[in-house]
């Protein structure tokens, strides 16, 4: 797979492969009266993958929301790539998938049009296309499985091969960040292949740091560096072996049940 | 200045020729500026912005200045100030046009009405009258036309990011508050350049119906822009040419948009034809 895999230049100029990419420091947020988040501390470094697990309801997409700067917190600070994320536009490339994409379903866009919006991070916006754009795209088409239906309109895809194409929309950014927020749901077995290859890629072999917010880490257990459990606060974070160690099972099949096994081991 | 040229009956007179150039020109700007905004769900505030223009025009015939250049500042300001109210949710999207709605057209009202009073020359602006265009507005339309189309040529990819994903686009650093300002100053500019031709109440239509339109045919979003400039280029120079060569003449503004409502009715009746001829048993899939 590595033919396909996105390809993506180092991510840092001063070598520095631990490099800070995304942190939480005391966060805390509330709707109205309502906690979510209470006192959450995390980070994610360059080249290091690591899967942000949960119930449903358990702050993942707000805390998300917070990283990357689309909400503000009550207390507590979050930085991306060391600056608040409002401050970040040129410091780093961040690719994101979000959980359920807008997309209206009269709109005639192909993938290649939704993928070529990657291009445009990183304070390329107003640049026309370039030969190495083009090329770029198409090999994030390629990293998915999408070549075949480069020029379908999106509207006319499967929810998983649309969700696919939102995940090629980020590899074609050449991150050096990628938070992805479930994006295997609905994809099938093949493509996640597919997906965790590429992402592995990025981080083995472009120092990338990687945040997966999902239900189903089953295709990406075993290459998972952390796992953070989130129930509001952070529960647990570590390496999957010390996980196992403290009697919680397989990453794949339950970490939706993450947090309650946890709750009553402690 | 523009030469009369020898073309066939209707288009064989100047001011045919005069109408025929601004038409073509609105046709292709107008679905242009159109197909970004029925992807972001505003495919009325070109209502809202004629509406301001209006105010623009009364200030412009009150002071004894040209319309055309009054309308294009009130336009500006208030679709500035629709995005700014949109953009901080202060009130609601709808809200927010009515309130541009109403406003402006009282300003306009108030101001003609300080002046001279209605005239014909208002009702032009109203309702659209190609035919009384001279040389040097015709000029301007298609200048301002080439305006909106370079800048949507320029930054169409990152418009489309931020009217089909604007959250995403928000997140991976493009500058979506300018992206949806600019796109809001080329809608006003839009509608200023066309209100002669079409009409202050007419000129949403000319941005919407021929995207409309392109969205049933097209299968991806550079061929829905390509082919809205079509229908609308088609549909302009259509509606101008019946409007003088049906008995008694039509008023050239409302046939311009009647035929661009007749186009989305075929097309909308024929795709869905087509779709059910598909889907139909036995048929090749």
């Amino acid at each position: 797979m590595a033919s396909t895999a996105p390809s993506v230049p180092p991510v840092s100029g001063d070598g520095d492969a631990r490099q800070e990419l995304l942190a939480a420091r005391g966060l805390t947020f509330a709707y109205g009266r309502e906690p979510v988040l209470e006192h959450v501390d995390l980070e994610v470094r360059a080249g290091e993958f690591v899967a942000l697990v949960g119930p449903n309801g358990s702050g993942k997409s707000t805390l998300l929301r917070l990283l990357l700067g689309s909400l503000e917190p009550d207390g507590g600070e979050a930085r991306l790539f060391g600056h608040p994320p409002g401050a970040v536009r040129r410091r780093g490339r961040l690719g994101y998938v979000p959980q359920r994409p807008s997309l209206s379903s009269e709109l005639p866009a192909t993938v290649r049009e939704i993928v070529s919006a990657g291009r445009l991070t990183d304070g390329r916006w107003w640049m026309p296309v370039s030969r190495a754009d083009r090329r770029q795209v198409e090999h994030a088409i390629a990293s998915v499985g999408l070549a075949d239906l480069t020029a379908s309109p999106v509207n006319e895809l499967s929810g998983g091969q649309q969700q696919r194409a939102f995940i090629a929309r980020a590899f074609a950014s050449e991150p050096s960040l990628l938070v992805l927020d479930e994006p295997i749901a609905g994809v099938d077995a093949a493509s996640q292949r597919l997906f965790r290859d590429s992402l592995v890629h990025l981080i083995r072999d472009h120092g990338a740091g990687v945040l997966l917010v999902s239900h189903e880490l089953s295709a990406v257990a075993d290459d998972v560096d952390r796992v953070i459990v989130l129930k509001r606060t952070v529960l647990f974070d570590g390496e999957p072996a010390a996980l196992a160690a403290r009697g919680v099972g397989s990453l794949g099949v339950h970490a939706e049940d993450l947090p309650i096994w946890l709750e009553q081991l402690s | 200045m523009i030469a009369e040229i020898a073309l066939p009956y209707p288009f064989d007179l100047a001011f045919m020729q005069r109408a025929l150039i601004a038409c073509i020109a609105v046709g292709a700007f107008a679905p242009t500026i159109g197909v970004f905004l029925v992807q972001k769900r505003l495919s009325l505030i070109g209502d809202g912005i004629g509406h301001v223009a209006f105010a623009g025009v009364g200030a412009g015939l009150l002071a004894a200045w040209a319309p055309l250049w009054t309308a294009l500042a009130f336009a500006v300001g208030g679709s500035l100030g629709i995005e700014w109210f949109r953009a901080r949710r202060r009130t609601s999207g709808d809200v927010a046009l009515a309130i541009l709605f109403y406003s402006g057209i009282a300003l306009g009202v108030v101001l003609i009405s300080a002046g001279d009073g209605l005239s014909s020359n208002v009702l032009t602006y109203l309702f659209g009258g190609p035919l009384t265009v001279s040389g040097s507005e015709v000029w301007a339309i298609v200048l301002l036309g080439l305006g909106i189309v370079l800048a949507v040529f320029a930054l169409r990819r990152a418009m489309f990011s931020v009217v089909t994903d604007e959250e995403w686009s928000r997140v991976a650093g493009l500058p979506v508050g300018l992206l949806n300002a600019l796109l809001a100053v080329l809608t006003a500019v839009a509608v200023v350049a066309a209100m002669q031709i079409v009409g202050i109440l007419l000129v949403a239509a000319m941005m919407v119906l021929p995207v409309a339109c392109a969205q049933m045919i097209a299968r991806s979003f550079s061929g829905a822009l390509a082919i809205s400039v079509v229908i609308g280029v088609g549909a302009s120079v259509a509606g101008l040419a019946l409007s003088r060569v049906f008995p008694g003449g039509l008023a050239t503004g409302g046939t311009i948009v009647l035929v661009t409502a007749g186009v989305f009715v075929v097309v909308a009746v024929a795709s869905r034809a087509l779709a059910g001829a598909r889907s139909a048993p036995g048929a090749d899939v």
